[in-house]
């Protein structure tokens, strides 16, 4: 064995164990449709409870109410993108009025939407808490205690998470919650 | 300078080459030229200078003896060299030290190797972490050596070997899933070409385990799973399928005892908290567990406290000190315990014996331990259960967490980094397990830390006589928590960092006199070491806040204690030695 690849055969080897990587992954789902960030136009569905897997009404989500964990779901092809964790989603209905000028347009009657995955380490954002540092009721990541004001485009109000969860705009269609645009903002941890 | 069309293209592609695939990434300064080769024998009788296991000696004692540093000549130490890792997070790793080289690891699958004596990088390995990966604890706590090898376990649960001399990969196992909550953080303890790993977990229902790889092609040689399975002795101590997610993580490396090629594993938390929702003793969770490095064989255990409830992973393995007491001589395992427990056992080839134990810190869990087995005795008004809040002393972190105590050889004490008057509690409610989810059997934002009313200090370094049972002398810290290894050395030191105020103190093994600190970049969690270059002793210690830490700073930070946040983060690793 060559004790000194060249550059090209290093370069050459990285990628070939970077592309079995991708493709190992890709044989693990059935559907890499699964796996693909929020498109506009999916639906939500409930993705814990006894309702896991049914579409999110307007109706549903309700003023004063903790916030809902859900799945897009492309609903021309009825198929939930549960395939990948970056995609779980967080809704809460908040005061329209309380909601920033950032944070209003991508609304549908108060109820708003972000990833569900934590900017710090990439935990689950699970809580939803009276804030540390102020009254209002805020999301936060019981990993290592980030919090995030939903009103403020989910802007860091607390922990050492570096930046606000990503946020997803929403529309009412036929009474259902309805995606109106990808992800706003970069989803998942920081790396080191 | 102009810059043409090409020279712009040129970069753009390099750049589009080096970052399309940065998994094993280094950037080498050079390879490491005459690097020893780690053997069996060194391992066993490691050269004073140097620093090559979790604790230095496979007995865990975390103890030089070197002495050049002392404690009269301590208040000249100055910083010889500083390295910034470039990372953030806890740095909980010693800076392992073999015949002038360094190996320092980091948060988020690092490694670097450094010259021990100048701080000149020698190369730096870098992990591609998965995006979709979650880290409760992001953070390492070393590298094993053996032969011209390292072994590095990452947080997305993969088994890595690197080239000691250059940091390229020469093989990378997967251990388990990360995507169902199982991680790894610890260093890998080696013994005779095995590489050891256990696994993280504890607060995702997983059942833990200790696997061995053959150190030159990674082949797995034996799984030993920490919950007794159908059929195996201690399964009985489980009810139903409660064992299959039972926790019993084992995420700190073991120690040795090579007469009788024994290695003693600390074995973590049952899953979930409440003891109600896993009734029984619950074997091996908060246990020590004596396995055969060859075959992975339970040759015998300790459980350190039964049917746990209070998320007291007894993780930090025992260390393992030839002790005289009550008028005989004996080998022992002293383990200070998270359950509050300051624990002296005795260790023969077939058996681990209870000697003595007693409170470290308040407690109000316990009324007493029988005298014949060891068992403590419970007091169920203190004891989590479900649909109600029950509170406790101490608090989840116990006692004493998984940051190590030491014993010196020539003081003959134990030096204990325990936290007194924190208390904790929580409402235990059954929920329903979700891989790769935190299912702690309570909501987590119901956890609680509280500080005993009348408090004057939280942490507090302690020093014992293991012989006696007797304290020989305490330091209080106030205002800080204290969070991290201590080291002990031949020239009467003991060396930790551990408290929110950024300080490295080094203590007088004897008195407790505090002689020197240092206020350096951040909190050090991480584990002091000694070692020698060229005839010259360094002291080295990584500071890099974060982790537990961080989460007890944000507690204390809510209470009314007048202590704030804002304790910085990043590494560094900080090298001393006396000024001339």
């Amino acid at each position: 064995m060559d004790d000194h690849p060249t550059r090209r055969s290093v370069v050459l080897g990285t990628l070939a164990a970077c592309a079995s990587a991708a493709s190992a992954a890709a044989a693990d789902d059935d559907d890499p449709r699964k796996e693909k960030r929020p498109q506009k136009g999916d639906l939500l569905v409930f993705a814990e409870g006894d309702r896991e897997g049914q579409t999110i009404t307007l109706a549903d989500i309700k003023l004063g109410e903790p916030p809902v964990h859900a799945w897009p779901k492309d609903a021309v092809n009825a198929i939930v993108r549960d395939g990948s964790r970056l995609n779980e989603v967080l809704i809460v209905r908040l005061d329209p009025d309380e909601l920033d000028d950032d944070t209003r347009p991508r609304a549908a009657e108060g109820i708003v939407a972000y990833s569900a995955i934590c900017s710090h380490a990439g935990c689950p954002v699970t809580a939803w808490i009276k804030a540390s540092e102020g009254n209002d009721d805020v999301f936060k990541c019981m990993c290592h205690n980030s919090e995030y004001d939903p009103r403020r485009g989910a802007q860091v109000v607390f922990g050492p998470a570096p930046r606000r969860l990503a946020a997803l705009p929403l529309v009412i269609k036929d009474g259902a919650l309805v995606i109106a645009a990808p992800f706003i903002g970069k989803v998942g941890a920081q790396q080191g | 300078m102009t810059i043409t069309s090409t020279t712009i293209k040129q970069w753009l592609l390099s750049s589009t080459v080096a970052f399309t695939c940065v998994a094993a990434s280094a950037a080498v300064a050079g390879p490491i030229e005459n690097y020893s080769p780690v053997t069996s024998a060194r391992l066993e009788n490691p050269e004073p200078g140097n620093w090559m296991l979790y604790r230095r000696t496979y007995d865990g004692q975390g103890y030089s003896p070197l002495d050049q540093i002392n404690t009269t000549n301590v208040k000249n130490l100055v910083p010889a060299w500083t390295f910034a890792t470039g990372v953030i997070e806890g740095h909980e790793a010693p800076p392992l030290v073999n015949n002038g080289v360094m190996f320092i690891t980091t948060p988020m699958g690092q490694v670097i190797a450094l010259n021990a004596k100048t701080g000149d990088q020698y190369w730096r390995y870098k992990r591609e972490l998965p995006e979709d990966l979650f880290q409760l604890h992001p953070t390492n706590r070393g590298v094993g050596l053996w032969q011209d090898k390292l072994y590095l376990a990452t947080t997305d649960d993969h088994l890595v070997a690197l080239d000691a001399k250059t940091g390229k990969v020469l093989w990378d196992k997967k251990v388990q899933d990360y995507k169902k909550g199982q991680y790894l953080t610890l260093m890998p303890l080696i013994v005779d070409g095995k590489v050891m790993v256990g696994g993280s977990g504890g607060e995702f229902g997983v059942r833990g385990y200790v696997v061995a790889y053959d150190a030159e092609d990674g082949k797995e040689l034996w799984r030993t799973f920490t919950i007794p399975g159908e059929g195996e002795p201690g399964h009985e101590t489980w009810s139903g399928d409660d064992w299959k997610s039972g926790g019993g993580s084992a995420w700190m490396t073991g120690t040795y005892d090579r007469d009788t090629k024994t290695v003693y594993w600390g074995v973590g938390n049952a899953a979930p908290w409440p003891g109600g929702l896993h009734p029984g003793d619950n074997l091996y969770t908060s246990s020590v567990i004596a396995l055969d490095p060859a075959t992975g064989k339970i040759k015998t255990h300790f459980q350190y406290h039964q049917n746990d409830s209070w998320d007291w992973d007894e993780v930090d393995a025992p260390m393992l000190v030839d002790l005289q007491r009550d008028g005989r001589s004996f080998k022992s395992l002293i383990h200070p315990g998270r359950d509050a427990i300051f624990w002296v056992l005795e260790r023969t080839p077939e058996r681990i014996n209870y000697v003595s134990g007693w409170n470290f810190v308040h407690t109000d869990v316990w009324k007493g331990i029988e005298p014949e087995t060891g068992r403590p005795i419970v007091d169920p008004a203190h004891k989590p259960t479900l649909g109600k809040r029950v509170d406790f002393c101490p608090s989840l972190w116990g006692g004493k967490d998984w940051p190590s105590a030491a014993y010196s050889q020539k003081t003959r004490f134990v030096y204990v980094p325990a936290n007194e008057n924190f208390c904790g509690g929580f409402t235990g409610e059954k929920l329903p397990l979700v891989p790769g989810q935190l299912w702690l059997g309570t909501k987590a934002e119901d956890i609680g830390l509280t500080v005993r009313p009348g408090a004057d200090h939280f942490g507090e370094l302690q020093a014992w006589d293991p012989a006696s049972g007797k304290k020989v002398w305490s330091h209080n810290f106030p205002k800080s928590q204290l969070f991290g290894s201590v080291t002990a050395t031949a020239g009467d030191l003991v060396l930790v960092g551990g408290t929110n105020d950024r300080m490295f103190r080094a203590f007088h093994a004897k008195t407790g006199e505090l002689l020197w600190e240092q206020k350096t970049n951040s909190g050090i969690m991480g584990m002091p070491v000694a070692y020698e270059v060229d005839g010259t002793q360094y002291i080295a210690v990584q500071s890099g806040w974060g982790v537990d830490a961080q989460r007890i700073q944000d507690a204390l930070s809510k209470g009314n204690t007048g202590l704030e946040d804002n304790v910085p983060q990043g590494g560094v690793v900080w090298v001393f030695a006396v000024k001339k």
